[in-house]
């Protein structure tokens, strides 16, 4: 595996009984960069995903992170690589019995020796930078979708992991929120010059951040390259899929 | 498929399902008993819920005990002293609220409110992803979760049972006196000469007993649920009937290990 991979799945299925979500697929994870899965809802991207931080054991293949297959990673080894890999969920997964400061400081105080004074600096500099050095000791239940969303990306961040994993940060959310996350994100992958992996089907946004896109569709990874070449793509299920047209190869339902 | 065969095979899936839960349970057991020998409480989380668990079910359990013990004496008291041994009313009403009402009444009770609470709880944080954010974060629910409330729970529920004992004994001396006229002292030396220190702390043991059950089935079922709202209500109902079914065979096991009146 070349340095600049970060991660690879290498022909990776997966199915749960009998319902094949993945199907052999083939991705490499660029070091420093933001690759974008894009495909349909049910496509298996939140699933990639779970494979890139063992929350999910494939059927058959091997997920390398670093060059190592984390199937053969000991229980301790798999935590540890987990404390390398930020996950910013779809609906925030905040602890809600915890304020947004404690759901912030949780990965420090479990998993580093940093004292309190350390962690409270860090703490309340990211949630400066997400813009929510107002709302460090609400409670999730108080904020809005979009704050939820940002307390959740600090979260995933705060340990400055090498790579951060968002599954559809902007879904739902009005377009100067999902400006203001889009810019977020890329402005934490360049303060830690970490690798990004973006599940969403905002494709103003991830034009506006991505420098690799994946589209899957049907298990299979159909179209890689970057934004430029997947917005030039001649291939019909990317053409459909990125001009939103209901007539096409793809078939909803 | 005849309905002899329908049969067997539902008795075989049950089967099968009652000794998944088993095994899971044990499993969850080793996982907390390797918790525990690393060290790795969380104190401060532990007191916590020590406080909702077991504080929180203060009010109830020594609502129940109080009345349990009062119906215990209405029943025997006047019947006593009609055959002219009023005098072993203490005695009675101490020996059975020691050895199994106050045991037995706080376990029932708390399993009723503080395994629903676990295990809704738990299903909740499941639902919304909370619970695979703790593995994603590379920090096992296990010691987050479950050690706080198992340890919570083995802690508090003798404590509650000690309450329970000396309000239902209370309880059941004030109705004495009142409906069959049986003084204090005449009720409280038949319960000094019946019941000894010994009978109090094996109830305690069986109460701690009952704290591990509750704390280990409300978990199990909070973090195996599926699904959304019914899931959590389905986990919800399944913890409390397990729990509930689960204390009254091990009450039976362990007054037959502890008092001993066998062979």
């Amino acid at each position: 595996m070349s340095d600049n991979i970060y991660a690879r799945l290498e022909n990776v299925s997966l199915s749960y009984g009998d319902k094949h979500v993945l199907d052999g697929i083939n991705l490499d994870i660029v070091k420093g960069a933001i690759t974008c899965l894009i495909g349909l809802s049910g496509a298996g991207k939140s699933t990639v995903l779970r494979l890139l931080n063992g929350l999910r054991t494939p059927t058959s293949g091997r997920v390398y992170v670093e060059g190592v297959d984390i199937a053969t990673l000991h229980k301790k080894e798999l935590v540890k690589l987990r404390q390398q890999i930020g996950f910013a969920f779809q609906f925030s997964a905040l602890f809600d019995s915890l304020s947004i400061y404690d759901n912030v400081a949780l990965p420090l105080r479990e998993n580093t020796s940093l004292s309190e004074p350390e962690i409270h600096t860090l703490v309340e500099t990211l949630l400066s930078t997400v813009g929510l050095e107002q709302s460090a000791q609400a409670l999730p239940s108080e904020l809005s979708g979009g704050m939820l969303k940002r307390a959740g990306f600090a979260r995933a961040v705060i340990a400055h992991p090498a790579m951060v994993l968002y599954d559809e940060p902007t879904t739902g959310l009005d377009p100067i929120i999902t400006r203001l996350l889009t810019d977020i994100i890329r402005n934490l992958q360049i303060r830690d010059k970490s690798t990004a992996v973006v599940v969403s089907h905002d494709l103003e946004s991830i034009y506006a951040m991505a420098d690799y896109i994946a589209m899957l569709y049907d298990g299979k990874i159909i179209a890689y390259g970057t934004v430029a070449e997947i917005h030039s793509s001649t291939n019909p299920f990317v053409m459909q899929f990125i001009h939103g047209e209901i007539e096409g190869p793809i078939h909803v339902g | 498929m005849n309905q002899q065969t329908r049969f067997l095979e539902t008795i075989g899936a049950s089967t099968e399902n009652a000794l998944e839960e088993v095994g899971g349970i044990a499993e969850l057991f080793r996982d907390c008993l390797g918790v525990l020998a690393s060290f790795q409480l969380r104190v401060a989380e532990a007191l916590a819920q020590a406080y909702t668990l077991g504080v929180g079910s203060f009010s109830i359990v020594v609502l129940t005990a109080l009345f349990t013990g009062m119906v215990f004496s209405l029943e025997s008291a006047l019947q006593a002293v009609q055959y002219g041994v009023g005098s072993l009313v203490g005695g009675a009403v101490a020996y059975t609220s020691a050895r199994e009402l106050g045991p037995m009444l706080s376990g029932v009770v708390v399993a009723g409110r503080a395994g629903a609470a676990i295990a809704a709880e738990l299903g909740s944080m499941v639902v919304t992803e909370q619970v695979e954010a703790l593995h994603a974060l590379g920090l096992s629910p296990v010691r987050m979760l479950v050690v706080p409330r198992l340890v919570a729970l083995v802690l508090m529920l003798p404590l509650l049972t000690v309450m329970a004992d000396v309000v239902s004994i209370g309880g059941g001396m004030w109705l004495a006196k009142q409906i069959a006229h049986i003084d204090y002292p005449t009720f409280i030396d038949s319960a000094r000469a019946n019941v000894h220190i010994a009978d109090f702390l094996r109830g305690l043991i069986k109460s701690a007993c009952f704290g591990l059950i509750i704390a280990l089935v409300g978990s199990y079922q909070g973090l195996r649920t599926r699904g959304g709202a019914a899931g959590v209500g389905s986990a919800t109902t399944r913890a409390v009937v397990t729990s509930i079914i689960v204390i009254f065979v091990t009450n039976f096991l362990l007054s037959y290990v502890l008092y001993g009146n066998h062979p």
